[in-house]
């Protein structure tokens, strides 16, 4: 069982399904997002349904590049035998 | 039947036997300390134990209360999934260090004072060490020095401050510090922070870890940190510093890791992240969060042992530890593939899974301390966590291009460890009041409502978005990163390099300098000397000498051997002495 559920992610036979199957997904999670209950809410974005996915998305994207950035542009990645 | 039996003593003295034992024996005896620690922990009351007083010192070897005890229970039950891990291994060695480690550990949680502290601290340094040690190899012994080096120097600063402590307050009990921060606090501080791996007191794990031995990592990864979490919550609650350095460790790992190419060190920087959470909690410093910061500790000391068992059953399988060199492997290890995930799942804070009633609690606490940019930042890190180690190290580990390595699942004790770390995630998340009526305050904290569970989801998994439109971007690069190593790395070689030329160059400057100016004229001098010795001096001696010669010949002929001519002269004497007497007399 174990063995199939990681071929499903795996193998490229399912390439489709998994994408069809991850976006139903995000649909569902933004919809849930607007449809729970909002009792106490301490900032301005806990009152904004969809927010936590926007930050997500952008959070995500902000560390890539600004990692790869500080990586190449900032000296931080060097060669593997740098201190040899 | 005592109520205490201090779990560190098990370890500590239960070492000893381990290399006199065999086969089938040793590994029962390996599983069986392990299992009365656990107990002795589960068992144990509250209260001090060991006082005693040396060197007009007071000594507490244990404290017991409700934040030891948590440590201690976790501490226990990974020494015990790391030993199953490590349970095919021929060779005491490393089971002999674990233990050592393991055992000082302990005894950092339960000292009550801190000599006592500071002799497990140092304890547990140089057995960690040893684990780093025994993997061959001359990276392995490099970074194994430089780790001792640093944790030696960190010991130092931590000394010199519970010294400058014990004279100003009169005692070296351990516990929270109350007065005005001093120096001695700020070295106390400092020493506890380079434990915890606080930027730039970091660098020291992510470079020893991952060149530690496979199993020897699993243990790393587990108590070192962790201990210093322990302490700080124990000494420094509610220190503004610390909220802010925790904030700032907690994307500082995760930015580090976009970077990384080793897969354990990608791990090794996750710790950073994480235990940054823990010290934020800290630093706030609020029952919520202290019980946040602890309660993630227990978390994270299963999942991220899971996370290093995983990577590292692929580098015992492989040999190979690049992520440029890994990928394809879930056709061969689907096993290792479904329980590292596991362990993904609770770092990234999933629903049902241990990170999720843990990590949030820190960030509640901070919510509910109204400090905004903290909660955003946490946010923000929890995305990455979810980046890399639950999406980038298992995409390129596992998936990705298959680079036709031959591998097979890892030996079985190495899955059962895993499987008990895997089974504790998600029991913990999907049942967290055990863990919760552990904790040193009580808990007025729900994890599962439907906002955090939807907003949770929404974070994470509009991450996996972001990695799938972005995957070409974070493909991993050969290549090392830049950390404050750097400047003892670095910074050694110019010492070296100042030794071998400048240094050098002065010596034979010197040198030459006394071969060509110095040595004649001492030789000029030498000769000069040896002229005066020789016609001056020598010529002085001998004449006095002569004269004392020809002195002493005259005066031989006075002795004639004839008694009455001495007797003459004894009379002559005596009527000399008798005038002489008579006319000083008058």
């Amino acid at each position: 069982m174990i063995k199939r559920v990681v071929d499903f992610f795996g193998d490229g036979r399912y390439v489709n399904q998994r994408h069809r199957l991850f976006y139903l997904v995000l649909v569902l999670i933004v919809v849930a997002d607007f449809l729970v209950p909002r009792g106490h809410a301490e900032y301005l974005w806990d009152r904004l349904p969809g927010w936590s996915a926007v930050y997500g998305f952008g959070s995500c994207v902000l560390l890539i590049f600004v990692s790869k950035f500080l990586g190449h542009q900032g000296g931080l990645m060097r060669r593997e035998d740098y201190y040899d | 039947m005592t109520d205490f039996v201090h779990p560190a003593l098990l370890f500590i003295l239960g070492a000893l036997p381990i290399p006199f034992l065999k086969g089938s024996i040793r590994k029962a005896y390996l599983l069986l300390i392990p299992a009365l620690a656990i107990l002795a922990v589960l068992t144990m009351q509250p209260g001090t134990y060991g006082a005693a007083q040396i060197i007009g010192q007071e000594i507490l070897i244990a404290k017991v209360d409700k934040l030891s005890i948590v440590f201690a229970t976790v501490f226990t039950i990974m020494a015990l999934i790391g030993i199953v891990y490590a349970l095919h291994l021929t060779r005491a060695g490393q089971h002999v260090a674990a233990f050592i480690y393991v055992g000082s550990a302990l005894g950092v949680v339960f000292a009550g004072d801190y000599l006592t502290l500071f002799l497990f601290w140092e304890g547990m340094a140089f057995a960690s060490a040893c684990l780093v040690f025994a993997q061959p190899g001359e990276q392995a012994m490099r970074a194994g020095f430089r780790y001792l080096m640093v944790h030696i120097t960190g010991g130092v600063v931590l000394l010199g401050g519970i010294i400058l402590h014990g004279v100003a307050t009169g005692s070296l009990l351990f516990g929270p510090i109350e007065r005005e921060m001093g120096v001695a606090s700020y070295l106390i501080l400092a020493g506890f922070m380079l434990n915890a791996a606080v930027p730039p007191l970091n660098a020291w794990l992510t470079d020893a870890y991952p060149e530690a031995t496979v199993t020897g990592a699993v243990f790393m990864s587990a108590f070192t940190t962790k201990t210093a979490v322990y302490v700080l919550a124990r000494a420094f609650p509610g220190t503004e510093l610390l909220v802010w350095l925790g904030t700032v460790m907690a994307l500082y790992g995760v930015i580090y890791a976009v970077l990384e190419n080793d897969c354990r060190r990608l791990l090794a920087y996750h710790i950073v992240s994480q235990v940054g959470y823990m010290v934020a909690g800290v630093g706030i410093g609020t029952e919520m969060a202290v019980n946040g910061a602890a309660s993630h500790a227990f978390a994270h000391i299963l999942y991220k042992s899971l996370l290093f068992m995983g990577a590292g059953a692929v580098i015992h399988v492989t040999g190979r530890r690049k992520l440029t060199e890994l990928g394809g492997l879930y056709r061969t290890m689907p096993l290792t593939v479904a329980l590292y995930m596991v362990g993904a799942f609770a770092i990234s804070a999933f629903p049902f899974f241990s990170g999720f009633v843990t990590k949030s609690m820190v960030v509640a606490a901070a919510e509910q301390d109204h400090r905004a940019l903290v909660v955003l930042a946490l946010t923000m890190a929890s995305s990455g966590t979810f980046l890399h180690t639950g999406l980038k190290l298992p995409y390129y580990m596992f998936f990705g291009t298959d680079q036709g390595l031959e591998a097979r699942e890892p030996p079985r004790n190495m899955l059962v460890a895993m499987g008990m770390a895997a089974v504790l995630c998600i029991t913990i998340g999907v049942f967290p009041q055990p863990l919760y009526a552990l904790l040193p305050y009580p808990v007025h904290f729900e994890p599962y409502t439907g906002v955090h569970v939807t907003e949770s989801l929404g974070v994470l998994m509009f991450t996996a978005l972001g990695f799938l439109l972005f995957l070409k971007a974070l493909d991993p690069e050969n290549t090392i990163s830049i950390d404050t190593d750097w400047f003892y790395r670095k910074g050694a070689k110019h010492f070296m390099w100042l030794a071998e030329k400048p240094l050098a160059r002065y010596e034979k400057a010197v040198s030459d300098v006394s071969e060509t100016a110095a040595l004649p004229l001492l030789h000029g001098a030498a000769r000069a000397g040896l002229w005066i010795d020789l016609t001056g001096v020598d010529g002085v001696v001998n004449s006095v000498a002569r004269s004392i010669l020809r002195g002493g010949g005259a005066l031989r002929r006075l002795q004639t051997g004839v008694v009455t001519h001495y007797a003459l002269a004894m009379i002559v004497g005596v009527i000399a002495a008798t005038i002489v007497f008579a006319v000083a007399w008058r």
